[in-house]
């Protein structure tokens, strides 16, 4: 077993901030004291615990926030869902850390180097920053991570090594840790050294359960994260965007997630739903569609960018929210080996059901040719891709009317958009007797004054001309 | 001054494929294929049917040719495995005379649509899948952003786009790279090139040879019989 534990420090923070581009230095503030500060206010002075008056002190200007407890556990769902396309064993740690197991994962997405620089990457783009430890129980990558210390710990018999640094604020509450400290046990390796026995009189058995999970000797499971089956991802922005292109950060941001939460499903999307929550309490929805199913963000951006540029903003926007119902699967691309293969099979099927499921089956058909001498039937509707025949006619034309087309004789000639010249012909096809739609006529090809060439024909019965079709 | 040394860098220069000057057709290194009518091809950049770009053909009138002019490049595409897709053709595309003219009908679809943007909405389909070697399409009529969308959709594929449209298109603008106007010559097909990457074509490329003309002069007048 191998775990990875992230943690955002500055969830509190990210969880508000991470749609907009404040100019301003901004904190949040839990109770009237600074629980998380952006660089431009830590740069001024402000930090974590401090009452919000003396925040205001050193910087004037700063941006004050109340914590939003819901937006941040939504923050952490959303990465427990992205992450999970790392792999399927996915925890939470509330409020801030999320523990995935990677022992099956590595070789496929090429080490452990490569998950981490993956994950702190992919955080990045959706607006969070992360610490990440690595060890083999869940509890021991939880405490190091929470410690501010990241420890790379893969091997099962270095635990109590990385355990001993670590202080024992991670692992206890406010009374214990004061009686600890009391006793001057300062880090979880001099709790090591204390006899057990003492340790769980004194301090109870949890204490020592606790730890032993923490050092793998007694089992620690967990339930795993179950993602939504939907996606919805939604973004509150503290300064109101009048301007749909500057939307586009705050989209990015959630397009990220999109995608992250199509890849741990293997699915795709061929709709999503932008929303967007004006001041006046109204909304617009945009919806954009893909002609085939995706999870590339950059494609997704691309069509966001384009449908935002196109519009007109009526009011302020306050909130974004990005939503995907139907997740069809999408397996990974296995690339050709020639760039552009075109002719895929899959595309050709799939183009064909997506054509027929909006114009009708009988909308779209294959041709074949049938060994038939009356012209009517000789071509006939197919499935696509179906073998069709190899016969020889005589000289067809390429387009053929529906209905032969009555044409005046003039002085004798044949008479469409002027005299017809003929220049081959007459080619008879008698046929059909047997049953009852038999057909004796003369065809000709001719010239039109308009240097085009039609097939034209002479009813043999009853005469009269006939124009049956065009050569194109 | 220039010395004859600095000139010589320039003709370098002046050589590369991929630098054009404006004097010159575009001599472009793009996918493209023959057209069957080495005359025409000379004046098409890239030699031949660009692929991956809107192509516009405009006859004069309907059966003037268009389809001949195609037929040779529709033919070669079938014949390499390649699918074909006819949306919203006018008339019934006629299955013995597309066998004879070598186009493997099991390689084709026919798309039929009602409205002018259905058939819009199926070429800009085709062209996305990827999965044809041309898409032949009359639209009928086409605005100006819908026709971006199509070239959009075309680029970056390999798949030989071509729109028929009315005569009269040739007055509106057109993000297509090669549009094509087609009338009657005296002895066969003119073909006006409006519109292509390069110096605009002052005189039509003349296509006789229509090969069913020329045997059907040759012919005598016998007939044939055909009696069952």
């Amino acid at each position: 077993m191998l775990w990875i534990a992230l943690h955002l420090p500055q969830l509190p923070l990210e969880a508000l901030l991470r749609g907009s581009l404040l100019p301003e230095a901004c904190a949040v503030i839990e109770g009237h004291r600074i629980v998380a500060c952006d660089g431009k206010a830590a740069a001024r002075g402000v930090r974590a615990g401090m009452s919000a008056s003396a925040a205001l002190a050193l910087a004037p200007q700063l941006r004050i926030c109340q914590r939003d407890a819901a937006a941040e556990t939504e923050a952490l769902l959303g990465i427990a869902a992205w992450v999970m396309q790392f792999t399927p064993n996915v925890a939470l740690e509330f409020p801030d850390v999320v523990l995935l197991e990677v022992s099956a994962s590595l070789k496929l997405f090429g080490g452990l180097a490569r998950i981490a620089g993956d994950l702190r990457e992919g955080l990045a783009a959706m607006g969070f920053g992360a610490s990440i430890s690595v060890a083999p129980t869940p509890r021991t990558a939880c405490w190091s991570v929470r410690s501010g210390k990241e420890a790379l710990v893969t091997d099962a018999a270095r635990i109590d090594e990385a355990l001993s640094a670590l202080p024992i604020a991670v692992l206890c509450d406010a009374d214990t840790l004061e009686s600890l400290e009391a006793i001057g046990i300062a880090t979880v390796g001099d709790l090591l050294a204390l006899p057990r026995g003492g340790l769980a009189r004194r301090f109870g058995q949890t204490l020592l359960d606790d730890l032993d999970r923490a050092r793998g000797q007694l089992p620690d499971p967990r339930t795993f994260f179950m993602p939504p089956p939907r996606f919805a991802a939604a973004l509150d922005l503290l300064a109101e965007v009048t301007q749909a292109e500057a939307l586009l950060f705050a989209a990015r941001r959630l397009l990220a997630q999109l995608a992250g939460y199509l890849a741990a499903r293997s699915g795709g999307v061929q709709r999503l739903v932008l929303k967007l929550a004006h001041r006046d309490g109204g909304a617009t929805e945009i919806a954009v569609g893909l002609v085939t199913p995706s999870r590339d963000a950059e494609h997704f951006t691309l069509l966001v960018r384009e449908r935002l540029g196109s519009i007109a903003l009526r009011e302020p926007v306050r909130r974004i929210a990005i939503e995907a119902a139907d997740i069809l699967p999408l397996a990974a691309d296995n690339l050709g080996l020639f760039p552009d293969d075109a002719g895929a099979p899959g595309n050709w099927d799939r183009l064909i059901e997506r054509l027929r499921s909006r114009l009708g089956t009988e909308a779209v058909h294959g041709l074949g040719s049938r060994p038939e001498h009356r012209p009517e039937r000789a071509s006939t509707d197919a499935e696509p891709g179906e073998k069709q025949l190899k016969l020889q006619f005589g000289e067809r034309p390429f387009w053929l009317f529906d209905a032969p087309l009555p044409i005046p004789e003039v002085a004798a000639v044949p008479n469409y958009e002027g005299p017809l010249t003929l220049l081959a012909g007459p080619e008879r096809i008698e046929s059909g007797w047997w049953d009852d739609d038999d057909i004796a006529r003369d065809y000709f090809v001719a010239r039109t004054s308009t240097e085009s060439l039609v097939w034209v024909y002479r009813e043999r019965r009853g005469g009269g001309w006939y124009l049956h079709g065009l050569f194109a | 001054m220039i010395g004859i040394a600095d000139r010589a860098p320039l003709a370098g220069l002046l050589s590369r494929p991929d630098l054009w000057r404006a004097s010159e057709l575009a001599c472009v290194a793009e996918p493209s294929l023959p057209t069957g009518f080495p005359v025409l091809d000379a004046e098409l950049p890239g030699g031949g049917w660009p692929t991956g770009k809107l192509t516009e053909i405009l006859p004069a009138h309907e059966g003037i040719g268009e389809l001949r002019l195609l037929s040779s490049a529709l033919a070669g595409l079938s014949a390499a495995d390649k699918r074909l897709a006819w949306i919203a053709p006018p008339h019934l595309p006629y299955a013995p005379a597309l066998a004879a003219a070598g186009i493997e009908l099991a390689r084709l679809i026919i798309v039929r649509t009602r409205t002018p943007r259905e058939a819009l909405w199926a070429v800009e389909q085709t062209l996305a899948s990827r999965a044809f070697g041309a898409v032949l399409a009359w639209p009928g009529s086409v605005r100006y952003t819908e026709l971006r969308r199509l070239q959009l959709a075309a680029e970056g594929s390999r798949v030989l786009a071509v729109l028929f449209r009315p005569k009269k298109a040739a007055a509106e603008p057109s993000p297509a790279p090669l549009r094509i106007a087609l009338a009657s010559a005296a002895d066969g097909l003119a073909v006006h090139i409006l519109k292509r990457r390069g110096v605009p074509l002052a005189q039509p490329v003349l296509l006789s040879g229509r090969t069913s003309r020329d045997r059907h002069r040759a012919r005598k007048a016998c007939p044939e019989r055909t009696t069952v």
